[in-house]
């Protein structure tokens, strides 16, 4: 194991960490080869749906860079970077990747002495985690697979991305949800668009029935049942065929 | 262009040693000619030196390159210049890609040759992989709005003003208060040459009145600025009185306020204790009390006390007025009313003479039992002490006034945060209970008056102003800049620009100099007429959107709007391309035209290749 070099992905915000990570080169901070940067202008940009998609092909971390909170150079674009990291590590908990692989982290253009201390205890992190186990467990592949789309679903974008004005300006009648009530709201939607997005894609090339899709998926069989009623509801899963008196059920491709 | 066959050309730079010194830049050429549409590969001494230029513009004409990727420094510093060539070409400059090999690969991996080159093929890949589908933006052309408005009034503020009228471009000149001067209007004098604050201002305010160019709008606030680089509507609130207006672009100039130091070293217990801008008052109104001991306190409420920063120019204002009063005291104190400047300048002159100096070492030693006996060997019968963590008389001439400071036998006692100066008031009296760090013991000294070394901070607005510009501040409340070094009047919102003390501590100096610098960015749009934004902006597909609206309300811009046909539709000249709402667009409807997912999944997944085999 103590070969073990773990490839990361970093996104970093072009005005700060990225100019932070430049420091620590021209300051000479060594740090481990592990990692592989992608530019980006703000880490906002940084869709759950991507981080998942890196740990399905087989990334072994992820890093989520930006500014401190108050510093961002878009005004508050790192709250939603917040947000969606904390989506894409609970979607993870559900996959049963070690959400360890991931961390986001805020890292100015002054600190480049910080950033090479986090790439450092990051890659320690992940060596210490062992390689990922997606490659060689293609149930984990699946899973990951639908924590994309769960990611990806208009429930859990507007969910996340509304946050920031509800729990701080308020809604429309300026009321200021309770931030906590506001986690387990989303928590409770995730969980239902992961499961949703879950039976979609074992059912996406095998017909199967919701007995199998409980076992399957460790859940009681009434609530895999309200999911694809409602699935059904919306054109996105259809029945194939009845096996003796069991119903099977299909993704429908192109959904509805 | 899309469906065309892919030629990419990559030009690696060893950088001198900095690149070639860490990582085999012959190996990673090799590979990266296996790499797919790569047609043209090749490494230069300096990418960015006359040689390395030509070479990717030849290259582009020769080898038909329609993708130009460049692994060297940092995009950073760099990525205009590669651009700017490729330009010339006569290729789009949106289809180069920057690769950094050195600041993120060779310099932070010297020991580890092997690994660092295995980096820097993957990181070439991940460019390669990025410049496959790299579109040709263009840049759109907006008319610009000749006009500018200077929000603040103080020193930074009308120096910004008064730089761009004489640029001929109207301006109009906001202040809050009811006269100009902002800031220096408390203040009794200058530094270093202590000349009188109100004539310099002045000399200023003079100017900016007499100026054709500028408008003045006293006891007013810009209450509403809507818009973009060169096509700003504002509305200009004068006592409840609005005007509406179009400026093109917005210079920020609101100032500071001193720190306030509540429960710190007795302030508020006596009249006596004062703020070094209240000291500056009460010389200025020249009704400083009758005194034999003075004390300043340096670094109250700052580095780490309170507020985490240095204020920079406190030092220097102690010193000042520490000098003032010890070359002219009688004066100060308003003592000798006529005939002061005769009066005033003979008794205080400097022992210039080596013996007299010697002759005040040994009395400093020898009146080690206490302190109020040290400066009866000074020339002016009132001693003078500095309590400070470090003097900061940075600069030419500061340096030289610390020096003279301590000829003077202004005394400057050092304390640390860990053992900081008491202040007790008994009976009216005040007492200073000192660790004294170079003797090593506890003292104790009765000033007449102490004077505490406050930090500039931020406006109270500062936060509001933020939000109605949508431009940011720091975590200390002042406004942040673009960066730092290359940017530092800036913003990273094109057409607004920050000078003076709203940003940070700055002197009369460096608020003037910020000022004019801030002044000659804004007019750079004004001047060409038009600006040109970068094309890194939004791009919503009308067919996939639902109009639920969700992109309007994170755009940090206000740069997307619902259309007639109830779709989201995105303003170009507006949009700074960060990507919230691309990431937030529910229905995935909206594309970052340089940063679209496809793009990033490629470049990262580029990376995992070699992982997958």
């Amino acid at each position: 194991m103590s070969d073990f070099e773990p490839k990361i992905i970093v996104f970093l915000c072009n005005w700060c960490s990225y100019a932070g990570a430049d420091l620590a080169g021209v300051s000479r901070y060594q740090y481990p080869t592990n990692i592989r940067a992608v530019r980006v202008m703000c880490s906002t940009r940084i869709s759950a749906h991507i981080v998942l998609e890196l740990f399905k092909e087989g990334a072994d971390g992820v890093m989520v860079s930006g500014c401190h909170i108050g510093d961002c150079h878009y005004i508050n674009g790192n709250l939603f970077t917040e947000r969606r990291v904390k989506l894409a590590e609970e979607l993870l908990k559900l996959t049963g990747v070690e959400p360890g692989r991931l961390r986001l982290e805020w890292v100015s253009a002054a600190e480049g002495e910080r950033y090479s201390q986090v790439i450092t205890s990051f890659v320690k992190q992940v060596k210490d985690l062992g390689p990922t186990p997606v490659l060689k467990d293609p149930k984990l592949a699946t899973r990951l697979e639908a924590a994309v789309e769960a990611a990806k679903s208009f429930r859990s974008k507007t969910l996340t991305s509304k946050e920031v004005k509800l729990t701080g300006k308020g809604n429309v009648y300026e009321e200021v949800l309770d931030p906590k009530k506001y986690d387990l709201i989303i928590e409770r939607a995730i969980e239902d668009e992961y499961q949703k997005s879950l039976i979609l894609t074992l059912s996406n090339h095998e017909a199967r029935s919701v007995k199998e899709l409980a076992k399957e998926m460790g859940q009681p069989t009434d609530q895999i049942l309200d999911h694809v009623v409602a699935l059904r509801a919306k054109n996105m899963l259809a029945l194939d065929h009845i096996e003796g008196t069991t119903p099977k059920y299909k993704a429908m491709v192109g959904g509805a | 262009m899309s469906d065309d066959e892919k030629r990419i050309g990559v030009f690696i730079c060893h950088c001198g040693s900095n690149i070639a010194g860490f990582v085999d830049v012959p190996a990673v050429t090799e590979y990266v000619k296996t790499l797919p549409d790569v047609v043209f590969a090749t490494r230069n001494l300096y990418t960015c030196a006359d040689d390395g230029l030509t070479s990717i513009r030849e290259s582009i004409k020769e080898h038909k390159l329609n993708r130009v990727v460049v692994a060297a420094c940092t995009p950073r510093t760099h990525a205009p210049l590669f651009q700017g060539v490729c330009q010339e070409a006569g290729l789009n400059k949106y289809l180069f890609t920057f690769v950094n090999i050195r600041d993120q690969c060779s310099w932070v991996h010297m020991k580890e040759k092997e690994k660092a080159t295995e980096k820097a093929k993957d990181l070439l890949r991940m460019g390669v992989a990025r410049a496959r589908l790299l579109q040709p933006q263009e840049e759109a052309r907006v008319g610009v709005t000749s006009a500018a408005v200077v929000i603040g009034g103080g020193v930074a503020g009308m120096s910004a003003a008064l730089s761009i009228a004489d640029q001929g471009f109207p301006v109009r000149l906001v202040e809050k208060e009811s006269e100009l001067g902002g800031f220096v209007r408390q203040l009794s004098s200058i530094y270093q040459d202590r000349k009188d604050a109100g004539s310099v201002l002045k000399s200023i305010i003079d100017r900016v009145k007499g100026n054709p160019n500028i408008e003045l709008f006293l006891n007013s606030e810009v209450t509403a600025a809507e818009g973009f680089v060169g096509n700003y509507d504002i509305v200009i609130d004068t006592k409840g009185k609005e005007r509406k207006d179009k400026v093109g672009v917005i210079v920020l100039a609101t100032g500071t306020k001193e720190y306030i130091p509540k429960g710190l070293y007795g302030y508020g217990q006596s009249p006596n204790i004062v703020t070094l801008t209240e000291f500056e008052g009460l010389v200025k109104a020249r009704k400083l009390p009758k005194m034999s001991s003075i004390a300043f306190i340096q670094c109250v409420g700052a580095r780490g006390q309170d507020k985490t920063y240095c204020s920079r120019i406190c030092c220097n204002v102690s010193l000042k007025n520490a000098m003032n009063l010890a070359e002219n005291y009688k004066n100060v104190l308003g003592l000798e009313e006529a005939g002061a400047a005769t009066e005033a300048a003979t008794p205080m002159e400097a022992p210039a003479e080596g013996g007299e100096r010697r002759r005040g070492r040994r009395g400093r030693r020898g009146g080690a039992e206490g302190s109020e006996e040290e400066t009866t060997l000074a020339g002016p019968k009132l001693e003078i002490v500095i309590f400070n963590r470090d003097i900061m008389a940075y600069g030419i001439e500061h340096e030289l006034t610390y020096n003279k400071a301590r000829e003077k036998r202004v005394r400057l006692v050092r304390y640390t945060p860990k053992n900081l100066p008491q202040v007790s008031v008994e009976d009216g009296k005040l007492v200073i209970d000192y660790y004294h760090e170079t003797l090593q013991m506890q003292r104790k000294m009765s000033p007449d008056m102490i004077v505490l070394a406050t930090p500039l901070t931020a406006q109270a607005d500062a936060k509001d102003i933020s939000m109605m510009l949508k431009v940011p501040v720091g975590q200390d409340g002042f406004f942040l800049e673009a960066h730092v070094k290359l940017r530092p009047v800036d913003f990273a919102t094109d057409g607004i620009y920050v000078c003076g003390t709203c940003k940070g501590p700055a002197d009369i100096t460096e608020a003037v100099s910020q000022g004019i610098a801030a002044a000659s960015r804004a007019c750079i749009p004004l001047a060409r007429g038009y600006v040109q934004p970068e094309a890194l902006s939004a791009y919503v597909d009308s067919d996939v959107c639902s109009g639920c609206g969700t992109c309007i309300e994170v755009c940090p811009f206000s740069a997307i709007r619902k259309n007639e046909q109830g779709k989201a539709e995105v303003t170009i000249a507006a949009c700074k391309g960060c990507g919230n709402c691309g990431a937030t667009c529910p229905e995935n409807a909206i594309f970052m035209n340089c940063y679209s997912d496809e793009q990033l999944l490629a470049e990262a997944k580029a990376a995992l290749q070699e992982v997958k085999g």
